[in-house]
């Protein structure tokens, strides 16, 4: 019983990332603020980035592409186009893991700029050509700007979830 | 640099084809999938339709679901702010009802001077129509795109492009019909244009949806004379409305001119979906 309950804790704790992403592309919560629309940030392209680059064990690709086809459904976009950019932020993050040899939050920072900025050019092309539909570029420009700068803070955060899931994991 | 380069197609090709520990799908391969998710969108069958509307209709009652915690913190906040607002809105609604007391007097002499013009002119009671009672079920913030989910689909016969109202107020249209629920497009969204009316100088516009809390009016006839304040109606020119639904009253933002709307888009819970056109008022 006592061991029962150690790894469904254990268990618990490596479900955290995954319950974040789908909580935020099920539910109302999604930090984009109507009336400070200027504060408004993508907290699930932070989840997506950080976990792939960490621990994609934890954040498998088919649920990052199940939460994709979610979003698409809730917000009433075509289904496939988040989809899509998730996986393409999932990609920067996994050929990041693979080039980098020691990990700085600092340099997934700096890496997480360029990964946003192509994001959300292939999120803004597919609804614009292909689909035809409206795009406000500059909510969306200021969005992925305050989610670069958020970056680090929410990335200290995870840091601290991710010590948490090693050290209950080689318990 | 041979080497650099090889690194780089190394990581290129373990980051998109190779499957991690616990992945069970590469990259690529889920890319592709949305890809093909993506293109067939484009296909419109009646099997694919089936099989949309019930993913939808999944979705959005988990959704649904979802929300409720947080929704219910936010109605307890509410809660709590209004209760200590009490007096404050007792004052305000006591000022209130006494000027509509005045106005309903007024009105109830305008209704039957507009009756008798109406059965001169052989017109149409715009209010006389069916509509249905729903619930909104997600409103999923987004920066630029502006609906709502309702409870209600084709079940209880809505169809796409029906209007749908907050009270007696025109807030969006139909523009996705499953079993279950429907999706409305509210008219601030950035993909929403409507022919309207703006009275008293009977100007046609369009009103065109800016992501904000407001909308545009564009194409408005050369050398107008629009006045702040004006009201905002349906015009129904274009066959799908029928005119004469109030919006909301004109307002001056950086010199251009917007609609100011008569309902709070952003506290929507129970909508009206008008079923029917506006039925013949009898002679």
């Amino acid at each position: 019983m006592v061991l029962f309950k150690k790894n469904f804790v254990n268990r618990f704790f490596g479900l955290i990332p995954l319950l974040i992403l789908f909580y935020l592309v099920c539910s109302e919560t999604d930090f984009n603020f109507e009336n400070l629309s200027f504060l408004s940030f993508n907290l699930i392209f932070i989840v997506i980035f950080y976990w792939v680059l960490k621990n994609p064990d934890i954040l498998g690709y088919g649920f990052i592409f199940l939460a994709g086809i979610v979003n698409d459904v809730i917000i009433g976009l075509p289904i496939g186009v988040s989809s899509v950019t998730y996986l393409v932020l999932a990609g920067f993050a996994a050929y990041v893991r693979y080039l980098t040899v020691q990990p700085s939050l600092i340099y997934d920072w700096i890496i997480f700029v360029p990964s946003i900025a192509v994001t959300n050019s292939v999120y803004f092309y597919i609804l614009r050509i292909f689909f035809d539909i409206d795009v406000d570029y500059i909510a969306l420009a200021l969005n992925s700007g305050i989610t670069i700068l958020l970056y680090p803070i929410i990335g200290i955060l995870f840091n601290f979830l991710s010590k948490i899931i090693i050290v209950r994991k080689n318990v | 640099m041979v080497t650099s380069r090889d690194d780089f197609s190394i990581a290129i090709r373990s980051a998109f084809l190779k499957k991690g520990v616990k992945q069970k799908f590469s990259l690529l391969a889920l890319i592709v999938a949305s890809i093909i998710l993506l293109s067939l969108e484009a296909i419109n069958s009646k099997s694919l339709n089936f099989v949309r509307s019930a993913i939808k209709d999944v979705v959005y009652r988990t959704s649904f679901i979802a929300s409720m915690p947080d929704n219910s913190i936010v109605s307890v906040f509410t809660e709590i702010q209004n209760y200590f607002e009490v007096y404050e809105q007792y004052e305000i609604v006591k000022s209130k009802l006494q000027r509509l007391e005045n106005q309903q007097n007024q009105i109830n002499y305008l209704k039957v001077e507009n009756d008798k013009l109406k059965r001169v002119i052989d017109d149409t009671d715009i209010y006389n129509h069916e509509s249905i009672t729903t619930k909104v079920l997600v409103d999923k913030k987004s920066p630029f795109l502006k609906s709502v989910i309702i409870n209600k689909g084709f079940n209880s016969g809505l169809k796409k492009g029906m209007p749908v109202l907050d009270g007696p107020y025109f807030i969006g249209r139909i523009t996705e019909v499953n079993y279950l629920s429907s999706r409305a497009l509210l008219t601030n969204d950035l993909n929403s244009k409507i022919p309207v009316i703006i009275e008293p100088m009977g100007y046609q516009a369009i009103m065109s949806g800016t992501g904000d809390k407001s909308a545009l009016l564009e194409f408005l006839p050369k050398n107008h004379q629009l006045e702040v304040g004006s009201l905002v109606y349906t015009s129904g020119t274009d066959g799908v409305f029928f005119p004469g639904i109030p919006i909301g009253r004109v307002e001056l933002i950086e010199k251009k001119f917007h609609i100011k709307f008569f309902s709070d888009l952003s506290q929507l819970y129970l909508v009206n979906v008008i079923t029917s056109k506006p039925i013949e008022s009898e002679q």
